[in-house]
């Protein structure tokens, strides 16, 4: 083995351009294995945050009860009449028996309690109709990362205090400190201070939505008690589908993974990832195509040394196990020359995460290399690539290859 | 004394139907341990065929081979390797060393190749052998940078590396000036006469021969003489 791997090593060396130029091929393929391996999970986080890293992981949503009808006997046709005024929003109720059990599930990193419903923000003449949330006091955070996108002013939402997106303030001229009226499809209405501006980079928050505190909100939507919504984050969100089953076994209430609703979501990132893999495994398919020409090549031009080896008494063994380890070295040293070179194009592309919503670029992820895998799946490749030209070479016969 | 080999109606045919040659018709010989034997012939007489059966390269198309006891006729390629690297040493024409090894590396290659590495028994044998073939300041040369007098000497050195019974020379000298002819015959004989090693080498130069004590000539795929 040992004497085979001195034999292979020669005869790497022997042709150095040769070896140079193929090592250099295989470490480009490598290079692109990494590239999109960083790359395609860089996009995958970068968009994950973007969407899912600011969503509810699981949301549960009080469910909406219709009242209860007498009956009347059968065969007659009843008419409805649903008086607005008279609907009642659906809240759940005594949060404060359940919400400590789901805050003590492993993986849950915050509960954010909402009462959310829709109303209009009135400055002067001009009236936008938004949707309000009404957030806890001290959570504001929890699922959307309020304080990361506040532009002006806090997002600590005090009792007559309002939060507006930037659109939504350019639209109505609104500044800091303002007064504004918030009126809810209840028909009660506040008048709020503009405590903070944000620009979370997406239309429809930043246009079409206020935050209030809890407090307010209850006040607008006539909810003495009781929340309408209570969304829950994790650590990480690819447990939800395993976690909503249990909150809802625990609480008895209807807890929904994002997933349910972000099934597009999923698919494209999906859709991105399988990109990825064939990307991925044509670059490792070019070098092993690569790397099998040109030891198919090296055992042609080296027949006679071969003949010459098995008179001497070389098996077919050994003659294999020259060829494969050339496969191997070859491999190895792309695989680590490729993976170095990757690494250090990649330390010039900006970290993920300083990676901003407005950047040009890609939003590449350095950790995200797979490099050990690039290079442990390189050097499978490359042997892979060597056993039919070793094979073709321990087959040989000994006389014709000699060619006396 | 027991033969050290024989063979015994010897037949090759090479190709098939109608493109087939016949160059060996049921040739016979043997040879006793310690024999310096020249082979003659005109070319395309099958010196070459005869020497890569011997040398278990390559099976006979029907007739008999045993060498040291040995039936080699019906063994496996593993098993002809094995023996190959034991107890037969090859001198070829041309292409005769590994070019990317030292003179060295190629001569130790016999026992490295058994052995999984180059030791440090081998490499001083291999040393000796050099030193004895008179390349005592080529030990560390790559082989493309010797002369074909140099390479052939190499060749002996490294055919005589595991101490085998036999060693086949095929044409040997056939590359070479005289000078360099005689002083690789010279070698040949000597290690025959201190060692006892048995010599078969193939030749069309009859003053090459003449330095061998049997003459063998083989014509129409028959030894006639
Ligand atoms: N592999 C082969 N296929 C077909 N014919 C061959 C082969 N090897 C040798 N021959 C033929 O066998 C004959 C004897 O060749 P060879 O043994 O090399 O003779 P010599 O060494 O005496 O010159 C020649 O006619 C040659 O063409
Ligand atoms: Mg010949």
């Amino acid at each position: 083995m040992l004497y085979a791997l001195k034999i292979a090593t020669r005869y790497l060396t022997a042709s150095k351009a040769q070896t140079a130029l193929l090592v250099f091929g295989v470490a480009i393929g490598v290079f692109i294995f990494i590239f999109m391996s960083a790359l395609i999970g860089g996009l995958a986080e970068f968009i994950m945050m973007r969407t899912a890293g600011d969503m509810a992981h699981i949301t549960i949503q009080a469910e909406a009860v219709d009242p209860a009808l007498l009956q009347p006997n059968t065969g007659r046709t009843v008419l409805l009449v649903q008086e607005p005024t008279t609907q009642t929003t659906a809240i759940l109720k005594d949060t404060a028996a359940f919400l400590p059990l789901i805050e003590a599930l492993p993986g849950v990193t915050g509960t954010s309690q909402q009462i959310n419903g829709s109303g209009f923000l009135t400055r002067g003449v001009q009236v936008t109709q938004v949707s309000i949330n009404g957030l806890e006091p001290g959570h504001e955070s929890v699922i959307v990362n309020l304080a990361s996108y506040i532009t002006e002013g806090t997002a600590n939402l005090g009792a007559g205090g309002v939060l507006v997106g930037k659109t939504l303030a350019e639209d109505m001229d609104l500044s800091l400190g303002q007064t504004v009226r918030l009126q809810s499809a209840q028909a009660i209405d506040a008048a709020l201070t503009i405590t903070g501006i944000y620009e979370i980079g997406s239309g429809g928050p930043d246009r079409r939505q206020a935050y209030v505190s809890l407090a307010t909100a209850r006040t607008l939507f006539a909810l003495p008690q009781g929340v309408t919504r209570i969304e829950i984050k994790l650590a990480d969100l690819y447990t939800a589908d395993a976690l909503a089953p249990r909150i809802m076994a625990l609480t008895g209430l209807d807890a929904k993974s994002w997933t349910e609703q972000a099934a597009q979501l999923l698919e494209a990132l999906q859709a991105q990832a399988q990109t990825g893999f064939i990307l991925k495994a044509f670059a490792l398919l070019t070098i092993i195509i690569g790397v099998a020409s040109a030891l198919l090549l090296s055992t042609y031009r080296r027949r006679p040394e071969i003949g010459i080896m098995r008179a001497m008494g070389a098996g077919r063994w050994f003659v294999m196990v020259v060829f494969v380890s050339q496969g191997a070295l070859i491999g190895l040293m792309g695989g680590l020359f490729g993976a170095a070179a990757g690494y250090g194009v990649l330390l010039a592309f900006p970290s993920r995460v300083s990676f901003g919503p407005g950047q040009s670029g890609l939003p590449i992820d350095i950790r995200q290399g797979a490099y050990g895998l690039a290079i442990w799946l390189t050097t499978l490749g490359a042997i892979l690539a060597s056993i039919l030209p070793a094979r073709a070479a321990a087959r040989l016969d000994p006389v014709t290859a000699i060619g006396q | 004394m027991t033969a050290l080999l024989e063979v015994r109606d010897l037949v090759k045919t090479f190709g098939m139907g109608e493109a087939a040659t016949r160059v060996l018709h049921g040739l016979t010989l043997t040879m006793e341990a310690g024999e310096l034997a020249a082979l003659l012939g005109p070319s395309g007489s099958g010196k070459s065929t005869l020497l890569t059966i011997l040398g278990t390269l390559m099976h006979p198309t029907s007739g008999s081979h045993t060498m040291l006891g040995l039936d080699l006729t019906t063994a496996s390629d593993s098993a002809l390797t094995e023996f190959r690297n034991l107890h037969i040493g090859f001198v070829f024409q041309f292409h005769n060393l590994l070019p990317d090894f030292t003179a060295l590396e190629n001569v130790c290659f016999p026992t490295a190749v058994r052995e999984g590495r180059e030791t440090t028994a081998a490499r001083t044998r291999g040393q000796e052998l050099l030193v004895r073939m008179g390349l005592a300041d080529r030990v560390h040369f790559p082989t493309a940078n010797l002369s074909g007098g140099q390479k052939q000497r190499v060749a002996v050195a490294r055919a005589l590396m595991n101490r085998p019974e036999l060693v086949l020379a095929d044409e040997p000298t056939g590359n070479l000036d005289r000078a360099s002819a005689s002083q690789v015959m010279d070698l040949i004989a000597e290690i025959n006469h201190d060692e006892g090693t048995t010599f078969l080498i193939s030749t069309h130069d009859e003053k090459i021969a003449a330095l061998c004590r049997r003459q063998i000539v083989v014509g129409d795929g028959i030894v006639t003489g």
